[in-house]
């Protein structure tokens, strides 16, 4: 298991730095120039290379790159063009609303997702398993946006329950403020979210229930409930489980839209500021850490597999079977 | 259907690239509707313009302005609700006979936020700040007339100029006086103004507090937070819900039937500077040919688009002048809605059978729509029309700086910014030599008079000309609670003086 762990941390900095290489590379190729926001409308062709000078954008691409990892490596992710201001502490500010966001619509898509995809599994005859399976055939093809908007006028607005959007300026000092504040967001999140889980956690059951060791469990015995526990559950989780690692990930990437919807102070917004005003180093910023965030978050699923799953001990990077 | 909606990005590209070429008029206004209100209450504002930083000469952006011009920072002069300039920090000032040396006398009293007293040596420090080689402002251009600046005493400012510049008090509004010794000016502040900045909470909320020492009448309020969205629909969600009492720039024209219809609420129909233009590049065929300018603009129903795209709101205008600019003549009739008389015209020039071009239209709203639009117009006159979409970022290199192109759309932003067709290398290269010349004198005139008679000459002959086609004014709208009163309704591109407002219970 050790030796696993190290060439699996080992797999995760080989992976980070290429992603880095890649981000900071494909940052370069888009059109346009960063120098264009920081001058004035009418600037000179000589204010725009001072512009460009201070903010190092004319130095070689693999001496940007060089100044760039330095600056990661003492863990500093550098000054915004756009604000001067500098980019980490404006990252850590914006991952205290989406990583609540985030794992807190994780947490209920699973509670909302695992029950009733096993139902919609056992129960796949009856009118409600049927009903369940549709329901979330039809969830999949629901836009967040328009979930989101549709909740902020039936709660918010027409209710008065919870705001229509925005975080209390004072944040988590606020507890309850910015706690009623996310409700909505996370509710619209986690809908979408276990509409597709459902079908994973069906489809696993599925598997399970058809399986011949469920039958032979049964056979010596065993109720469909001791047999569903001692050996159906694992062997359903665990293809799930790497399902959960990447609904997890694309939930952190894209809570974008849902920021946008809300009008949340979060990681996406800022990433959308970045971009439209070619700020590299917020843009660069966002991504890196986000692009931690996935890969750590693939490193735990594959471990929580391992532990799950014992067959797949002998395998450095244990996928959906 | 109203097709002026603000995608994610469009807010914060159209704020960068928007050309604030000169400045745009500030205000103050709407009575109080009497009763009585909270002294102690908390005024929420909805913005889409966050700050960039907190200051204006290093990018802070059109939001800095909103939330920290005549609020947090003064200057010696304040442009009032009708564009006229009054005296602020500045008590007096004289001007030499040759026009050239302003000295200004400072009001007395006056105290910075951190506690020091105002003195001559501020105003220096603060107009150099502008003036400085990696200052960012708008201004700057505007202000390169000065030549010294001289401070005789701590209440004296003696500035020389290079050469006469009428509009230089002008300017003046909208030079922030800062204290010389302040530290952080991106994230913090030492102006004068009523308000001291309590919190900024980037990408959420920025909040003002009433300054005890002001010099002047304190702030009819205790407290001011701007709230920033990025979504029209989330930030009109928040109005809706009372999270804001006053939207400083409705940009959201299906909105505002709901607001409307709600007794709840007041939409002000105030004037804007913004307009939106059909820009030609005067210097490339077909349009070096007068008569070709002055088809297309008539061939053109600016009334149909503008009721297209904000329904009953913005104004219709025959030149570069909004109504709030001193020089301003009605001038819808030149060039007027004529389709026999467009076709007349391009007949004349040797087009009878039409032409084709490219119009390199900005990506964001209202932008494709007023393309599309045009595309329609011009195709029953025989004119083809390619709309090329481009990012502000593409459109400041391709149009702004190469002039690369053959005509393009743009928003422009500010007041008093005819005297741009007087530049003949501005990017739609209208060079007549007797307008540049008319400018010219004008910023060397002598009294305003002298220079609204010659601005007015140029306003015609610039609409005369079809230098360019100005398809409507935006209207500005400012969407306020009932309990709200004393909020500026007017020119709102960038200033909001929050002082004078209100609160109900």
């Amino acid at each position: 298991m050790a030796r696993y762990l190290l060439r699996r941390l080992a797999f995760l900095v080989v992976s980070l730095a290429l992603a880095s290489v890649v981000l900071f590379v494909l940052l370069r190729m888009l059109p346009g120039d960063p120098a264009n926001a920081l001058t004035a409308v009418g600037a000179s062709d000589e204010q725009i290379a001072a512009a460009r000078h201070a903010i190092g954008s004319d130095r070689p691409l693999p001496e940007q790159f060089t100044h760039w990892l330095g600056q990661l490596a003492t863990g500093d992710l550098g000054t915004s063009f756009v604000s001067s201001l500098p980019v980490g502490p404006e990252v850590t500010a914006r991952l205290n609303v989406t990583v609540p966001l985030t794992l807190a619509a994780f947490v209920l898509a699973v509670l909302i997702a695992v029950p009733a995809g096993f139902v919609a599994a056992h129960k796949r005859r009856t009118w409600y398993g049927a009903l369940l399976s549709g329901v979330s055939q039809l969830g999949i093809a629901v836009p967040v946006f328009w979930l989101g908007m549709i909740l902020i006028a039936v709660f918010a607005l027409n209710a008065g329950w919870l705001p229509a959007g925005g975080f209390p300026q004072d944040g988590w000092a606020a507890p309850g403020d910015a706690i009623r504040s996310l409700v909505l967001p996370v509710v619209t999140i986690a809908l979408v979210m276990s509409a597709s889980l459902i079908r994973y956690v069906r489809s696993a059951t599925l598997d399970v229930l058809g399986s011949d060791y469920l039958r032979t469990a049964r056979a010596l015995g065993e109720s469909f409930g001791t047999a569903m526990w001692r050996h159906g559950l694992r062997n359903a989780s665990v293809p799930v489980i790497s399902i959960l690692g990447i609904e997890l990930a694309s939930t952190l990437l894209g809570a974008v839209v849902v920021e946008s919807v809300y009008a949340l102070p979060g990681l996406g917004s800022l990433l959308a500021t970045g971009i439209a005003q070619h700020d590299y180093p917020v843009i660069q910023g966002v991504l890196f850490v986000s692009t931690l965030a996935v890969l750590l978050i693939g490193f735990l699923a594959d471990l929580v597999q391992r532990i799950v799953d014992p067959r797949l001990r002998g395998r450095l990077s244990g996928g959906a079977r | 259907m109203s097709l002026r909606k603000t995608p994610l990005y469009a807010v914060t590209s159209a704020a960068v690239l928007s050309l604030a070429l000169t400045a745009c008029g500030g205000s103050n206004g709407s009575g109080a509707s009497g009763g009585t209100w909270n002294k102690n209450a908390t005024v929420n504002i909805g913005s889409l313009y966050e700050p960039q930083n907190l200051d204006n000469t290093a990018g802070g952006g059109q939001g800095v302005t909103e939330a920290l011009n005549g609020n947090v920072y003064e200057g010696l002069f304040r442009l009032t609700d009708d564009g006229d300039v009054e005296k602020l920090l500045a008590q007096d000032y004289k001007v030499s006979d040759d026009g050239l040396t302003y000295t200004f006398t400072l009001r007395d009293g006056v105290k910075f936020h951190s506690g020091g007293e105002l003195t001559s040596v501020d105003v220096k420090y603060s107009l150099e700040k502008v003036l400085a080689d990696d200052s960012q402002s708008a201004r700057k251009s505007n202000l390169e007339v000065v030549k010294e600046i001289a401070t005789p005493d701590p209440r004296t400012v003696r500035v020389t100029l290079s050469q006469k510049s009428i509009s230089f008090v002008y300017n003046l509004s909208y030079v922030w006086i800062i204290d010389s010794a302040a530290k952080d000016l991106k994230t913090g502040e030492d102006g004068t103004g009523p308000y001291t900045l309590d919190k900024w909470t980037r990408g959420s909320a920025l909040s003002l507090k009433r300054f005890a020492g002001y010099w002047g009448d304190a702030a009819a309020n205790q407290q001011v937070v701007f709230h920033y969205y990025k979504d029209a629909t989330a930030l009109n969600n928040a109005l809706l819900t009372n999270a804001v009492d006053v939207v400083t720039s409705e940009q959201s024209p299906d909105a505002l039937e709901q607001f409307k219809r709600n007794g709840d609420y007041t939409v002000n129909d105030g004037d804007s500077t913004t307009k939106l233009l059909l820009a030609f590049n005067d210097k490339a065929k077909p349009f070096t040919d007068v008569r070709v300018r002055q088809a297309v603009s008539a061939a053109i129903d600016d009334k149909k688009l503008l009721e297209s795209v904000w329904g009953g709101y913005g104004k219709l205008i025959g030149s570069m002048v909004p109504p709030t600019d001193p020089w301003y003549e009605d001038l819808t009739d030149v060039n007027a809605h004529d389709v026999a008389k467009a076709k007349k015209l391009l007949a004349e020039a040797g087009y009878a059978k039409g032409f084709s071009f490219t119009l390199d239209t900005p990506n964001y709203d209202p932008h494709p729509t007023a393309a599309t639009f045009i595309k329609s117009e011009l195709a029953k006159v025989g004119i083809t029309v390619e709309i090329n979409t481009i990012t502000p970022d593409e459109w400041y290199t391709k149009v702004y700086k190469n002039h690369d192109f053959t005509a393009t759309l743009q928003e422009h932003v500010n007041d008093r910014d005819l005297v741009w067709y007087g530049n003949p290398d501005f990017y739609w290269g209208y060079d007549d030599k007797q307008v540049t010349e008319w400018v010219k004198q004008a910023e060397a005139a002598s009294t305003t008079d002298e220079q609204t008679e010659l601005l007015k000459k140029v306003n015609r002959k610039t609409a005369e000309d079809a230098a360019s086609d100005w398809l409507y004014l935006y209207p500005q709208l400012v969407v306020a609670h009932k309990n709200l009163s004393g909020y500026p309704v007017n020119g709102l591109n960038s200033q909001f003086f929050a002082y004078d407002i209100k609160k109900k219970g």
